[in-house]
């Protein structure tokens, strides 16, 4: 295999900084190998793999002094029997795993939250959207053996809620990886947000193995939006990020998908990140062969086109083509493609001797990283706080809550073909996401907002986010299932909730929204048409059609189960009737009043 | 429409104390209470502090503008030129230099962070980002620290103008920013139902907010009703006028830059982007109606390549509303009160790197502050030859935040208590930068 064909040359070091440091990325003897002696003790880690572009596990790269994992250190890591892979054990084992560490720090868990809770958590999570009334009564009256796997099983894999759980995931990982809609529309842009969205979601419908979504979006080329010539969806993840040398290509890979951020180090070596900054471009240098073509109708992007060409080097010596890099101290440096693990490539720069993009999504589809990165991230979706903080911040500076349990759940999702459904499984009926979020005096301390590190005995407090609550009031006024075309109703979705985003002015393309629970998302919620829509008393809405075919208390009951999942207590009871009875010469008025306070409490737009 | 004038007679503090759940004043008494306090306003407000923080979103090229470096490889094309005070800035600032003799430029700014976001966060905080805490941002902390002072404020004491600065940190949503667009459209702030209505629905929402806060659910459950309370004063108060920079004189919008809309520009506007004036603008506006902290973030310094082509761009409108602000404040006597920091998330490559650009530099650069007291028209510091490092006593960020809050009167002695009972002290130790208030 030409990937393997380890080429011998020493690469000539301009200059070195720290070169202690340095002198030992380049011993190909280094005994840095284990975290892979690790994985392969474990019993299943070698279990083949089906992705057809996946190298066999054998076929093991040489490494060259790659940086060891930071929860490998040490580690005394407990592999599971191999028998274990029934979803009841992995769920099994993150229990212990998770009750060792309330122990360890002498916690007590919450109760168990209550059946409502659970359910509306459940749908909010995996749906991006509150239950019905008919869903939420449905679970409430199924006997209690086994009731939250079936609940869990329904809407991962019944036919009826398909669209909508894919609907759900593509929104979070479209604006993972190229960023929610802009506040304006950026005219020079070629990314097509209807072509990432369509990749996504015919990936979440078919439930294509992780692994495989992501080596189609690092190695792909073609053209970005539905219906142009080479058309490839997937190729919208990396179409924007190949300014000035790929720069965010380079650290955007690294961090969605491996969970490691090398951007400070473009620079500089940090001093408080062991990634450096050979690294860096030697990451980067997989990118250089990567071209984006635009075509434009008139002033506007039609589509643009990812593509590979032969990479002459910064040398001019296309057979061995470097990049050079910048020291401090001015005194340029080489770099060739280089893994972070230290896997490296022939120096060809032309495509046809090694293609540097594929090349680079089959290290990472087949790195420890991949794993640990994405369970990670979903256990940070389903509990509030993945276990470490930001969820794709792996490195000594940033040591893991649960190392054991993170390696192993990365592990078993790869032992279990990157299925993230099964993954979604194991988390959600884990006995951590099972738990209420009232604190008790045996675990208020465990509270990550207050500086410590998550330890999960009890659930935390967190609000929906914008597309959760727009999807969610499609579902109380009971407009979730009308017509329309997926892409029409994510076109509105976008002009709807473009007004949160603040987009930062540098060139990393961050964002961030300003429904974060301050001052415009409560004005929102308290005066925008999105809230104005769902407690309309317009002929046909939900709450015309409620006052005309339901007596009060069980309008009351639908409207508390609607939008909080749950009925109303007594004293809600009182407030509710008060509430209509001041309106007595037009109930629908007090139903409207009762809706409006209900989407404006704490209750209903927190996800507990 | 105001809730001044309700049936009722409720004045919109009256209004206020009916849906706070657990008022321990009677309504007659929070009313009169409120009274007091709107007389003394008008005094209170016009010797306030306050501070206005702009921020150069991407990280300036501070050795094309306030540390030139004629001759030097490093220096770029751009001439230096004298100013009012005793330092020479680019010649792409003229009318800044005229405005210099308020103004201090820390020429020796050593930071460490020069990565977008970790830098951001240092320069707002003091702090370098840790994953455990959340530390409180420069316009959390002034305004935590001066509210109090300005309690006749419907407006948030934080505003942050075109960004969204870093958040409040563990000192609570309460100082969290009000984020708003230059334009000053505040989205949805108009009621959806008459105030009658309003009250109505408010006082059920107050009681189903305080039960499910009453679980002991955490925190954040909490401050979502005084959040819901920030915003009915804000929906109903005067002071939101604040915002409305359009009804400013034809005369002062063309000195900030902000006349003429996004087409033809005025003055030295070439770019023809309006946002910044404006947002430079409203900030002296917000001021004046008792905001102690505004932000007002300007983007896109990010200059990897053809550095000095944009830069040639963007320097007139920074020079044109800055020095407007300046001068604006120091005609209105605000200047004294008033502290003005300038700031980025970092510096940029004294080496121009082969594409004409600058990359991130954080290890020499220069911050520039003035008013409330600092002693303008100075260079601080000094950097070597070249630009490449400090050779004086290098600062940090929590120097410069400790001189800031210092001009402005808050004790550096506050220790705040973060909610896992760690003490903080502000600003994070910092020292202050003596030269300053020589």
């Amino acid at each position: 295999m030409r990937r393997l064909n380890l080429t011998s040359r020493i690469v000539v070091v301009l200059a070195l900084v720290g070169s202690s440091i340095a002198g030992a990325q380049w011993s190909v003897s280094s005994a840095v190998a284990a975290p892979k002696a690790k994985a392969a003790a474990n019993g299943k880690a070698a279990a083949k793999k089906k992705t057809d572009d996946a190298p066999q596990a054998d076929a093991k790269p040489k490494t060259g002094g790659g940086i060891p994992l930071a929860s490998a250190r040490g580690g005394n890591l407990q592999a599971l029997p191999s028998s274990a892979v029934r979803d009841e054990d992995i769920v099994a084992f993150i229990d212990k795993q998770i009750r060792a560490a309330w122990d360890a720090a002498e916690l007590k868990p919450s109760i168990h939250a209550t059946d409502n809770e659970w359910c509306r958590r459940v749908y909010l999570d995996v749906l991006g959207r509150v239950p019905t009334v008919v869903e939420m009564k449905e679970f409430l009256v199924h006997s209690p053996e086994g009731k939250k796997s079936a609940l869990v099983n329904r809407l991962l894999d019944s036919d009826e809620y398909g669209d909508e759980y894919a609907r759900n995931w593509t929104t979070i990982w479209t604006n993972l990886l190229i960023g929610r809609p802009p506040a304006r529309p950026n005219r020079r842009d070629p990314t097509s947000r209807a072509g990432m969205q369509q990749f996504l979601r015919r990936s979440f419908l078919e439930n294509k193995p992780y692994d495989r979504m992501v080596y189609d979006m690092i190695s792909a080329t073609g053209t970005t939006a539905p219906g142009s010539p080479e058309y490839n969806g997937a190729t919208n993840f990396l179409i924007n990020k190949l300014q000035e040398n790929a720069i965010e290509a380079t650290a955007k890979t690294a961090k969605f998908f491996l969970g490691v951020q090398v951007q400070c180090t473009q620079c500089h070596n940090h001093p408080f990140n062991e990634w450096k900054q050979e690294q860096f471009w030697s990451l980067n240098a997989f990118f250089r062969q990567t071209h984006a073509d635009v075509k434009r109708e008139g002033r506007d992007i039609e589509y643009a086109t990812l593509r590979n060409s032969d990479f002459r080097g910064e040398g001019s010596t296309p057979s061995d083509a470097e990049i050079y890099f910048e020291l401090r101290n001015g005194t340029l440096q080489v770099a060739y493609p280089m893994f972070l693990d230290g896997t490296r490539l022939p120096t060809s720069g032309y495509v046809k001797d090694v293609d540097r993009r594929t090349e680079l999504a089959r290290m990472v589809i087949k790195s420890d990283y991949l794993g640990r990165e994405i369970a990670n991230r979903m256990w940070g979706h389903f509990l509030g706080y993945g276990f470490t903080k930001p969820v794709d911040d792996f490195g000594p500076h940033n040591q893991p809550s649960h190392p054991e349990l993170l390696e192993q759940l990365g592990r078993e999702l790869a032992a279990h073909g990157h299925d993230l459904k099964r993954l979604i499984r194991w988390i959600t009926l884990s006995e951590a996401y099972g738990l209420s979020s009232r604190m008790t005096a045996d675990n208020k301390k465990d509270d990550p907002a207050l500086g410590e590190k998550p330890k999960f005995s009890h659930f935390y407090l967190r609000q929906m986010q914008a597309e959760q609550l727009y999807e969610s009031l499609l579902v109380i006024a009971n407009e979730h299932r009308k017509p329309g075309t997926y892409e029409e109703k994510e076109g509105k979705k976008a002009d709807v909730l473009r007004q949160f985003t603040l987009t930062f002015g540098n060139a990393d393309g961050e964002d961030a929204t300003t429904f974060n629970g301050t001052i415009p998302q409560a004005l929102m919620m308290m005066n925008g048409q999105m809230i104005e829509n769902t407690v309309s008393t317009d002929k046909g809405s939900f709450l015309r059609r409620l006052a005309n075919s339901t007596k009060e208390n069980e309008a009351v009951e639908i409207l508390f189960l609607s939008a909080l999942g749950r009925k109303p207590t007594s004293g809600d009871q009182a407030v509710a009737h008060s509430l209509i009875d001041g309106r007595s010469s037009n109930p629908v008025a007090g139903y409207q009043d009762l809706l409006w306070a209900l989407l404006n409490s704490n209750e209903f737009i927190f996800i507990h | 429409m105001s809730l001044h004038r309700t049936a009722h007679g409720m004045s919109r503090r009256h209004f206020m104390e009916h849906l706070a759940a657990a008022t321990t004043l009677t309504a007659p008494t929070a009313a009169w209470f409120a009274q007091a306090l709107r007389a003394g306003a008008a005094e209170m407000q016009r010797h306030h502090k306050a501070c206005i923080l702009l921020f150069m979103e991407g990280g300036p090229s501070t050795i094309d503008i306030w540390d030139p470096k004629p001759g030097q490889p490093t220096g770029g094309p751009f001439k230096p030129i004298s100013t009012s005070g005793d330092l020479q800035i680019s010649e792409h600032m003229p009318m800044m230099a005229r405005q210099m003799q308020h103004m201090a430029v820390v020429r020796s700014m050593s930071t460490r962070e020069a990565d977008h976001q970790r830098g951001r966060y240092y320069m707002h905080t003091g702090y370098v980002p840790n994953p455990n805490i959340e530390y409180p941002s420069y316009g959390a902390v002034v305004s935590h620290e001066l509210s109090g002072k300005a309690s006749y404020l419907d407006i948030p004491p934080f505003v942050s103008i075109g960004g969204g600065s870093v958040g409040p940190g563990f000192l609570g949503m309460n100082f969290a920013p009000l984020v708003v667009d230059s334009n000053g459209d505040i989205r949805n702030l108009k009621m959806s139902v008459e105030t009658g209505r309003l009250t109505q629905r408010m006082n059920a929402l107050s009681k189903l907010e305080k039960s499910f806060a009453d679980q002991n659910r955490g925190e954040a459950a909490a401050d979502h009703a005084k959040v819901l309370g920030n915003t009915v004063n804000l929906m109903t108060s005067k002071q939101m006028a604040a915002f409305k920079v359009a009804g400013e004189p034809a005369a002062v919008l063309e000195r900030y830059g902000a006349g003429g809309g996004n087409r033809g520009g005025g003055g030295g506007n070439r770019g023809g982007n309006t946002s910044f004036a404006k947002g430079c603008l409203m900030a002296r506006r917000l001021v004046e109606t008792g905001v102690p902290f505004v932000e007002v973030d300007f983007g896109g310094w990010d200059d990897h390549q053809d550095a000095f082509a944009k830069l040639k761009d963007r320097l007139p409108i920074l020079d044109q509303a800055m020095s407007a602000l300046v001068e604006d404040l120091q005609q209105r006597g605000m200047l004294n009160d008033t502290a003005i920091v300038w700031m980025g998330d970092f510096g940029r490559t004294p080496r121009i790197n082969g594409r004409g650009g600058r990359d991130h530099w954080a290890r020499s650069w220069s911050c520039v502050v003035g008013g409330a007291g600092i002693k303008g028209g100075q260079a601080i510091g000094k950097t070597n030859a070249d630009g490449t490092a400090v050779e004086t006593d290098p600062y940090t960020s929590q120097d410069l935040m400790a001189s800031v809050l210092k001009s402005l009167g808050i004790s550096l002695e506050t220790v705040f208590t973060s909610k896992n009972n760690r003490p903080m002290k502000i600003a994070n130790s910092g020292r202050v930068i003596k030269e300053l208030f020589a």
